[in-house]
């Protein structure tokens, strides 16, 4: 059983209440912070190497300290709550489940950044998780957690949840900081980055709920303590979001030393795939990430097995390997049909782009036309190396990732499922009654020749 | 300790674009760095307009390579960069047309940009000084990959001086920041998002505003036009002149587009990127609408000299700007003879009758046609059938129905 740090507590009985979770030691780490200076608070994150959870993963230590300081002006932490991507949903049983850890980690980020208010941007279907945050930020209040002179320290603090209004874009940190301010979400032209001129044209951090919530576990038990557990860069423990055709879909910890093999199979994860079907194929981190054939997924090009960690996963490159990305896994078992599977999500890149810039909003549209009539029967060869040149010329040369989010499912389908499209144009009557099934995707891959 | 010495920043940055080295102050964007340089190392820019604050960024015609990021740190960027956003760092190399990977990606940039776009040229008010019609002959393919249908708008008369042709539009913005930085109140948007995103005004209001009319010139494409000069001419008909009033409301510096003595419209000044041009203290030259829609006559305005018109833009067909008049050398040719050469062709001809309208033949004329049979034309016609193709309405082939 691997080590849990945010999840520890969720079967407790009352712990969505603020004194059960008080009694539990909940709120310790914002004492034990109020007692630090707030670079000394950095230093403690920046060596438990946390990497932010919302999808790039990029260093959260290392994030605070590019904020910019500048006297007199004001300073703001926003949480990002907005979890739209297809396949995750980590953040909301969290939220939902134990609220409280989200506002301890928002006050000690919030001390640490200097944040006098601070924000939760949660997407808009969450409501009735809206509420229960609201809720226990109330409770916080109280019990003289939120306010002015919290803990007689000298710090002030207002957390505020805003609702989004369904846009996966404002999932984007500057779409959600536009959103935020009351405007269309449309992602700014960076630079300025938000850790110079966010919102309000003050300097901002954005976070995402989970990396916010692992600032608890870091105070508590020291920067040092959580860097230990795990592998490599990839430090402490990460909540996976599983589902698809998998026994026990679900919200897992894990520390990220386990195999994708043991995540996908063993009984204390997703228990394996109903029915005796085979595995197929899996995103192994929500829908922008590449698509991997089962033989890839469970070991690298290299033949070595594949960890549920950022490293592990994202070995090989986007050529062989994917991302850890949200952490929404999804599963594919061999009766299901990667065309379909990938038009469904270039359908919604379609849907959810901004339109701002020409590549993602002509190119997503474009894709899914293409889609469609493959999988409808009617593909020619040649619009397998469209889609192909299509991705291409979307990849890398929008405003924002989602257009490069768009690009990269594409890209992988058809890397790694060539076949399956080819199959789906040379059998245009077939393919509307049955699947490709699993094919070769599973079989074991030669050992790469060295020299 | 001694103090860290502080090295005085360069007071010019150096910066070479497609091997061609020259030093801008700090702050300047790669592409006004290109500018200066000159229009053959320019990137094309359809949403950037450099007299409208946070414009640009949007179109990604303007994609360019970044071969070095700087003498501090010579690292190459790892993607296009967009030119009307980027600022120049001191010893930074760009590449533009030198690079494979940024021509490459801007064709894929117009081929987004007209999967989309009804390419209605033949009937666009725009046609001749629009910039995707540029783009397109400089940087486009000949032919499409897009085989399904294109995403289709209805027209939509936004008030009594601008018609909004959406299936036009590139949405580059610039007309939603000329509302906001140069009328009172901004009463059209963007409604929705992605591909079906739609300008508009919130339910059909009007927009009349002053200055508003700058929409239509800064629009790059003939989604937003002129409702007063609509059909009325190709503008490689007329002829620019430039001219001036006394206007209490704004500078009274215009161009205006005859033909003959009739002034078919007015615009702003537009300089070599097709923006409105500066005055002398760099102020831009807007226009109000009354000079631009109520000043329609040659008397309402002081006529300075023909607008000069980039030689390779249409129309400056048949504007010779030369100094002096050329030389006829006929008279000294016929040295007084008058020769059968300059009789009437249709005295002498039996065929190209003034009163015989080829355009009504459904086929080729032939000897017939001239010959009292006034309607008979070639053999290979039978697939042309009367009224395919025919444009009822009689004017807009685009959405037949809305008037
Ligand atoms: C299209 C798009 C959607 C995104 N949606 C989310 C989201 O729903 N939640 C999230 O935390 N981050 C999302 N991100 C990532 C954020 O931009 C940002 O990187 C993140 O909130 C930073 O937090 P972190 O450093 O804690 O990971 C999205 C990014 C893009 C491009
Ligand atoms: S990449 Fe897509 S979503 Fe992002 S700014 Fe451009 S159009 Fe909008
Ligand atoms: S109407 Fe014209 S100016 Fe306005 S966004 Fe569309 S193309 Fe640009
Ligand atoms: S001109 Fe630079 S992106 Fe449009």
């Amino acid at each position: 059983m691997s080590k849990k740090l945010l999840l520890d507590k969720i079967g407790i009985e009352g712990i969505k209440g603020f004194e059960v979770y008080r009694r539990e030691g909940g709120y310790k780490s914002v004492e034990k912070a109020f007692k630090m200076q707030p670079n000394d608070i950095v230093e403690e994150v920046k060596k438990s190497g946390l990497r932010g959870r919302g999808g790039a993963g990029f260093p959260t230590g290392m994030k605070w300290s590019f904020l910019a300081k500048p006297e007199g002006v004001a300073r703001y932490l926003v949480c990002n709550a907005d979890e739209s991507e297809p396949g995750t949903f980590k953040d909301r049983y969290l939220m939902e489940f134990i609220p409280h850890l989200l506002i301890e980690g928002m006050i000690v980020s919030s001390y640490t950044l200097g944040s006098k208010i601070s924000y939760i941007y949660i997407r808009g279907e969450y409501d009735w998780i809206t509420d229960i945050l609201e809720n226990a930020i109330e409770e916080a209040r109280q019990n003289g957690f939120l306010g002015k002179n919290i803990l007689d320290s000298g710090f002030d603090c207002e957390i505020y949840v805003h609702r989004g209004a369904g846009a996966y874009i404002c999932g984007e940190e500057t779409a959600l900081l536009e959103s935020l301010e009351g405007k269309r979400g449309l992602p700014r032209i960076k630079p300025p980055f938000p850790a110079v001129k966010g919102v309000w044209g003050s300097p901002t951090v954005v976070n995402n709920v989970e990396t916010i919530a692992a600032i608890v576990p870091i105070i508590n038990e020291g920067g040092e303590a959580y860097s230990k557990i795990g592998v490599g860069r990839s430090t402490g423990t990460k909540l996976i979001s599983a589902c698809g055709n998998i026994n026990k879909p679900g919200v897992y910890e894990i520390d990220m030393t386990i195999s994708v093999e043991e995540f996908i199979f063993s009984d204390e994860y997703c228990g394996g795939i109903p029915n005796g079907k085979r595995l197929k194929a899996c995103i192994p981190g929500g829908s922008s990430v590449p698509i991997l054939p089962a033989n890839l997924l469970l070991k690298t090009a290299k033949g070595e097995t594949r960890l549920m960690n950022y490293e592990s996963l994202a070995d090989g490159g986007f050529v062989t390997g994917s991302m850890m990305g949200s952490g929404g896994f999804i599963v594919l078992d061999e009766d299901q049909c990667v065309v379909r599977h990938t038009l469904t999500l270039a359908r919604f890149y379609h849907h959810e782009s901004c339109g701002q810039c020409s590549p993602c909003r002509e190119g997503t549209g474009w894709m899914e036309k293409v889609f469609t009539k493959i999988e409808n029967g009617k593909g020619e060869m040649k619009d397998i190396d469209l889609l192909w040149d299509i991705q291409r010329k979307i990849e890398g040369n929008t405003i924002c990732p989602l257009g490069d989010a768009a690009a990269w499912p594409v890209a992988a389908a058809i890397r790694h499922f060539r076949d399956e499209f080819e199959w789906h144009v040379l059998n245009p009557e077939e393919c509307l009654k049955r699947n490709y099934g699993l094919a070769h995707y599973a079989d074991e891959l030669q050992a790469p020749v060295t020299a | 300790m001694a103090e860290e010495i502080k090295k005085e920043p360069p007071a010019n940055f150096k910066i070479t674009i497609d091997n061609i080295t020259i030093e801008v102050p700090p702050g300047t964007t790669i592409l006004n760095a290109a500018r200066m340089i000159g229009p053959e190392v320019a990137p094309p820019a359809m949403c950037y307009y450099s007299k409208l604050k946070d414009s640009g960024g949007k179109c990604r015609t303007c994609l360019v390579e970044v071969a070095a990021g700087s003498t501090a740190d010579p690292r190459p960027m790892p993607k296009l960069v967009a030119s009307c956003r980027t600022n120049v760092m001191d010893g930074m190399v760009v590449k533009n047309v030198t690079s494979e990977k940024t021509l490459d990606a801007r064709k894929g940039v117009v081929e987004f940009l007209l999967i989309n776009h009804p390419l209605d040229c033949p009937i666009c008010d725009q046609a001749g000084e629009c910039h995707l019609q540029d783009l397109s002959y400089e940087h486009g393919v000949v032919q499409t990959r897009y085989e399904f249908k294109r995403r289709a708008f209805v027209r939509e008369d936004i008030g009594p001086y601008i018609q909004l042709h959406m299936t036009r539009c590139i949405l580059c913005y610039r007309c939603v920041y000329v509302a906001d930085q140069l009328t009172d109140n901004r009463v059209h948007g963007i409604l929705d998002r992605g591909d079906h995103s739609d300008i508009s005004t919130y339910i059909s209001k009007a927009i009349e505003n002053d200055f508003s009319g700058n929409m239509i010139d800064v629009c790059p494409v003939g989604a937003l036009t002129d409702r007063t000069f609509r059909f009325k001419n190709r503008v490689w008909f007329l002829k620019p002149m430039d001219a001036h009033r006394d206007c209490d409301k704004c500078c009274g510096k215009v161009t205006l587009w005859n033909r003959g003595d009739e002034v078919y419209r007015v615009t702003t000044r537009k300089d070599q990127w097709g923006e409105v041009q500066n005055d002398e203290n760099g102020k831009p030259m807007w226009i109000c609408n009354n000079c631009r829609f109520d000043k329609k006559q040659t008397s309402d305005w002081v006529i300075e000299k023909p607008t000069s018109i980039n030689r390779h833009s249409v129309i400056s067909a048949n504007h010779y700007q030369v100094k002096v008049m050329p030389h006829d050398p006929l008279d000294k040719l016929l040295n007084g003879r008058s020769p059968l050469l300059l009789m009437d062709i249709h005295e002498e001809s039996k065929v190209n009758q003034q009163d015989v309208h080829l355009d009504e033949l459904f086929g080729p004329a032939t000897g017939k046609t001239f010959n009292g049979e006034p309607l008979a034309t070639g053999h290979n016609v039978t697939d042309i059938k009367e009224g395919v193709g025919a444009n009822t309405q009689g004017t807009d082939s685009t959405n037949p129905g809305t008037h």
